[in-house]
């Protein structure tokens, strides 16, 4: 199999060394006359940031950091010659996960079915249909696979009451509507892996009873989309998909549909509205979608990670399955780690894992200078938790304490320049945004929350805005029709939690302690640090700084932005901020 | 059965009730904005004031749309739900005008009610009212959607019990309103101006157009002679907002009311019901036993179904009755036979119809032939909130009121006339005055009490002459499609016709339960009202169109005989087919 070579330099200043890293490389693998053996590619973003010049060796996924022009032929000669790590340089990315879900994302070539069968592709679908759907259900309840989506309900629970719900015509659906801000693990899995989900939904729709099956994927994902719609073609040409597969009974197929960009079409009722082309608006439960969902018949409705994970279950069994994880959350979790933290990016580990190893651990902390302050977990649904708790081992029931929850994976990692109520406004106007405005709580409920965070952050906030911030976040959490409204307020109640102080210096000192908030932050040039060099000058993107370099520089207060670049860019420290 | 607990005492309700109509047996109201008791409306779930809890727990349910589970312990009213109901409450109030005095429903406001129930005396949250114009473009249907408050009753009844899909919600979040689908105005939009938006608005975000200070106008005219007729289903809801009980016919009250307002002459639409029936019925015969033209006949007394009928079924114009609906009937006779007999000038004649109906507002410009006696046949139309508000301006003590009656010739009326306001009820005329028209004999009994009822679609035969006359009555638009798709489905397959004659009205339960009635309506009240009506017809001396005297003199002083040349001029129309959409 040929290899692939993944270039970036991710040094932050100064000279950008990608091209010239590129070009040595190719000069040694043409001098082993390999250059057509291996594919280098220069990309954008390789999940790493700030470790000098990063190589990362494809399939075998050799991740090299801070490479000098001396390690290059060392990594040809190992890595892409010997198929082994280079020791000096390699940096121990995986030793932490367990990859599961994303088992074959990045390994295998994702457009081709021969690659996904070579790695045991379809067997679980060919041993599931050589046997009872009861015994999907048994095993599937065994495994205690919990829903990815973010609500956590038993995967077999689901699939029993959808498959006992009376009634011919039964659908199940992946749910691929994925929105959180920073979340990204559907889309990597269904770009990196389509067949893994569509052979979860398969073997789904065998258990419940389902001969339909129905994509749901933002029209936002165009690669996602193309993938799966080439891998549900594969799947008819090989017998996979449509009547009598693998010479049962059972026949089965699957269409895609496309969501329009509504966050709310993640919420099972308000996808199926949109499946049936109309406007995505929550309905109330009961009635269940398991009882009467798409076009009023039951239905399932699986996340895309729930079905990546199905395959291997029923292949390994699952009480292998189960053996992984904590005593309420089985098998593992993948996250999106983003945010002030130097390793991005997705990462899989079993349930249980504590927040400190996978902040620090596999994320490698703050970035530079910095020192992490908290993380945000489950997307606007969720909340914060403070870097104190960062010794809490994350699965469902442990977020939910922390007043958070899982959600669908994303880890937001914040640092010391991160003021709270402004996180907290960030998320909510999210929610605010995404609101489907169908009922009263969440509409006007979350809209006068943001009035008043923005009251706050802008220094004009009082105590009894506080309270009335509880109070609507009260009454939204018990009155929302759906879970985007039930949830909506946790960012704002789990920070007023555990920064309460950080709220009151807004409201009774008129202070914002990150300097963060624009109309709280003042910046000025301390003139006796000053050395003149007019850096200040040259970042400043509204020319709030006059002067020159004789006569030194001086910030305009009624022009300034507050936006932090000048102090960002002054190397002596000479401005100050408060 | 299901047996519950609501408030600690024991309540058993049949599988599927909710527990918001569940808590009603236990005496105990739950307050709710979206979820209106007119059991053809879904509830939307849309306020959450409704909560209630699952006792012991934090569980919160909303009562509107969960139904009662096997063993439930249900707490309506505890200090949290309360607080939480209020400050949901509150929100809502910081989303909606203080415009309460000027209000259509001033008084009558749902959201009014609540927030006085809940003694909010100052407003807490700032208030964050959208600023979108209001749309009177129909001229019959006003919408005002600063008002709205998003609770999707008017949007449930346009599209899933009228079929109509003009309303719609736009936008998302904080921007989410109520309107006329694509942002048009509601006069190019496929409204059939129905009204039942308006009869359901809890607040005063969907209002009829108010026309009481045009009728005044035309009233104390003193150049002007003003007559007025009453429609069958304004006198059994009228005294609704008198605190009559429900269904309680109060005609004679209102013709008193009316006198005393200071119409010149007090008409009965009733007694144009019973012209309406005369034309219909012959020309059913003529189509039914003498094979002129084709079958089914299909009613059109209702100007909704007319306009749906125009813009969405126009391949059954053919079938469709060319008679006029019975108040424009009296208008134009008004003005030729009425002012010929008393020499009047037509042209200083006015007619104010006051009607279950919004529609009817609209009919009065439809087309050239609402003009068929050289004027406008009928100037002004009320709706029956109209008329109590304005016996309220006159300063009537209406439940005082001694009885009267009405005015001669275009007032008396058969029992046959004054069912026309309940579903089946033009059917039921038309069947008495036909059988006697086709075998020249007299009905030993009047009732046909198959066509009457509540059920949506109403399939029944009748044995004429030892012919079998099929029939079929829909009510609520959304009923219509399948009893024309059973006569397209014939037609194209060469199959015998399904039915001989159809008879549709646009709202659910027939006028009774029209759009321009008393606020409230449902299935128990439709019923009362119709109950009223029947009544009215069993009292009557006269109970077939055909043996009212004063018809038979109308024909023979002025008409000739039905279908006669003039009353095909006079009472007659014609129909075109429309576009969906007007833009």
């Amino acid at each position: 199999m040929g290899k692939t070579v993944f270039i970036k330099d991710t040094t932050i200043g100064g000279k950008d060394r990608t091209r010239d890293v590129y070009g040595i490389l190719l000069g040694v693998l043409r001098e082993r006359g390999l250059e057509n053996n291996v594919q280098l590619v220069r990309v954008v973003d390789i999940g790493v940031y700030g470790q000098g010049v990063v190589v990362r060796v494809l399939p075998e996924n050799f991740l090299y950091t801070h490479v000098e022009d001396a390690d290059i032929v060392g990594i040809v000669e190992q890595s892409l010659i010997g198929g082994k790590p280079f020791a000096a340089k390699l940096v121990a990315e995986g030793a932490r996960q367990l990859r599961i879900v994303l088992r074959n994302c990045g390994v295998i070539d994702p457009e081709s079915i021969e690659e996904y069968i070579a790695k045991d592709g379809y067997q679980a679908l060919a041993k599931v249909l050589s046997d009872t759907p009861e015994k999907t259900l048994q095993e599937m309840k065994t495994s205690g696979l919990r829903g990815r989506g973010g609500a956590g309900f038993p995967t077999g629970m689901k699939w029993e009451f959808t498959r006992k719900s009376p009634g011919a015509q039964k659908y199940i659906i992946c749910n691929g509507d994925e929105g959180d801000p920073g979340a990204y693990m559907d889309r990597s899995v269904l770009e990196g892996d389509p067949h893994s989900v569509i052979e979860g939904m398969i073997i789904g729709g065998y258990a419940i009873g389902a001969s339909k099956g129905y994509f749901y994927i933002r029209a936002e994902y165009p690669l996602a989309i193309e993938r799966i719609e080439k891998a549900l073609h594969q799947c008819r040409e090989a017998g996979l998909l449509g009547k009598n597969i693998f010479g049962s009974s059972f026949s089965f197929d699957v269409e895609i549909r496309l969501g329009a960009g509504a966050f709310v079409c993640g919420e099972e009722t308000a996808l199926i509205a949109s499946i049936e082309g109309k406007r995505g608006y929550p309905s109330p439960r009961p009635p269940f979608p398991s009882v009467k969902g798409l076009w009023g018949k039951p239905t399932c409705i699986n996340n895309v990670e729930t079905l990546a994970n199905i395959p291997v279950i029923l292949l390994k069994g699952g009480a292998w399955f189960a053996g992984i994880g904590t005593a309420s959350s089985k098998g593992t979790k993948v996250f999106a780690v983003t945010g002030k933290v130097k390793n991005s990016g997705l990462v899989e580990v079993p349930m249980g894992t504590a927040i400190e190893d996978i902040v620090y651990g596999i994320g490698g902390g703050a970035l530079a200078g910095k020192s992490v302050k908290a993380i945000q977990t489950g997307g606007p649904s969720g909340g914060v938790i403070p870097k104190e708790h960062f010794s809490t081992k994350v699965d469902y029931e442990s977020l939910q304490q922390m007043g958070s929850i899982m959600g669908s994976g994303g880890m937001i990692v914040m640092d010391e320049d991160d003021c709270m109520p402004d996180i907290a406004k960030f998320y909510l106007g999210f929610c605010v945004d995404e609101s489907c405005g169908k009922c009263a709580p969440c509409r006007i409920g979350g809209t006068q929350m943001l009035r008043l965070l923005t009251k706050v952050t802008e220094g004009e906030g009082t105590p009894k805005d506080l309270e009335q911030l509880e109070q609507i976040s009260h009454a939204m959490q018990k009155a929302s029709l759906c879970g985007l409204g039930q949830t909506a307020p946790n960012p704002v109640l789990s920070t007023l939690h555990y920064y309460r102080a950080e709220y009151d210096a807004h409201v009774k000192n008129k202070k914002c302690p990150a300097c963060k908030c624009a109309k709280l932050v003042r910046f000025l040039i301390m003139s006796e640090k000053c050395v003149k060099c007019g850096m200040c000058f040259k970042a400043c993107p509204v020319n709030a700084i006059s002067g020159n370099r004789e006569s030194g520089y001086l910030i305009d207060q009624t022009k300034c932005i507050r936006c932090g670049q000048c102090f960002e860019a002054c190397k002596p420290r000479a401005i100050s901020r408060s | 059965m299901v047996k519950a607990v609501i408030n600690g005492l024991k309540v058993e309700v049949p599988e599927g009730t909710t527990i918001l109509e569940a808590a009603k047996k236990v005496q105990t109201k739950i307050p709710t904005l979206c979820k209106h008791p007119d059991a053809y409306l879904h509830a939307s779930a849309a306020c959450g004031i409704c909560i209630v809890r699952v006792k012991g727990t934090k569980k919160m349910l909303r009562a509107c749309c969960t139904p009662l589970d096997e063993g439930m312990d249900i707490v309506t009213h505890d200090p949290e739900i309360v607080s939480i109901r209020r400050t949901v409450l509150e929100l809502i109030l910081s989303n909606h005008p203080n415009e309460c005095l000027t209000c259509g429903r001033n008084n009558n406001c749902e959201l009014q009610s609540a927030v006085a129930d809940f003694g909010i005396r100052e407003e807490f949250f700032k208030k964050i009212v959208p600023n979108i114009p209001k749309d009177d473009s129909t001229g019959n249907i006003v919408l005002e959607p600063r008002k709205c408050i998003n609770c999707g009753r008017c949007v449930d009844v346009c599209q899933n019990v009228q079929d109509v899909w003009a309303l719609t919600f736009l936008q998302r979040g904080i921007n989410t309103r109520m309107a006329p689908a694509g942002d048009i105005s509601l006069a190019e939009s496929p409204c059939v101006r129905c009204g039942q938006c308006s009869a359901h608005c809890p607040t005063g975000a969907i209002v009829e157009k108010d026309d009481t200070q045009l009728a005044w106008k035309v009233l104390r005219d003193s150049e002007q002679y003003c007559v007025v007729q009453i429609a069958p289903a304004v006198r059994v809801a009228l005294g609704e907002a008198f605190g009559f009980p429900l269904g309680k016919n109060v005609t004679k009250k209102m013709y008193a009311a009316l006198r005393r307002m200071g119409f010149k002459a007090i008409f009965d639409t009733n007694f144009a019901a019973d012209v309406t029936i005369m034309e219909e019925a012959s020309e059913f015969v003529e189509r039914f036993a003498h094979g002129k033209s084709v079958l089914p006949l299909i009613t059109t007394c209702c100007p909704s179904w007319v306009d749906f009928m125009e813009k969405f079924h126009g391949d059954m114009i053919p079938h469709f009755s060319s008679a006029k609906s019975p108040h424009e009937m009296m208008g134009v006779l008004v003005k030729t036979y009425y002012a010929e007999k008393n020499k009047l000038d037509p042209a200083k004649l006015k007619v104010i119809s006051v009607m279950p109906c919004t529609a009817k507002k609209f009919e009065i410009s439809r087309s050239r032939e609402m003009s068929a006696s050289g004027y406008q046949d009928v100037d002004v139309v009320l709706t029956t909130r109209e008329l109590a508000r304005m016996i309220k301006q006159s300063g009537i003590d209406f439940a005082s009121l001694p009885d009267e009656d009405c005015d001669h010739i275009l007032g008396e009326y058969s029992g046959a006339g004054t069912i026309f306001g309940a579903t089946g009820g033009v059917m039921e005329a038309a069947l008495r005055t036909a059988y006697s028209f086709v075998t020249g004999k007299k009905l030993s009994k009047v009732e046909f009490e198959n066509v009457r009822g509540l059920k949506g679609v109403k399939e029944t035969s009748v044995n004429i002459d030892g012919k079998e006359v099929k029939i079929a009555i829909a009510h609520g638009l959304a009923n219509v499609e399948y009893v024309l798709n059973e006569v397209r489905k014939a037609q194209k397959e060469n199959r015998p016709l399904p039915y001989h004659f159809i008879e549709v009205m646009a709202c659910p339960g027939g006028c009774v339960g029209g759009g321009g009635q008393p606020y409230g309506v449902t299935d128990e009240l439709r019923v009362a009202r119709a109950k009223g009506l029947y009544s009215d017809d069993e009292a009557q001396a006269v109970r077939c169109s055909h043996e009212n005297p004063y018809v038979q003199q109308l024909y023979k002083e002025f008409l000739g005989k039905p279908l006669s040349e003039k009353a095909e001029k006079l009472l007659h129309t014609h129909y075109q087919k429309l576009p969906v959409y007007r833009r």
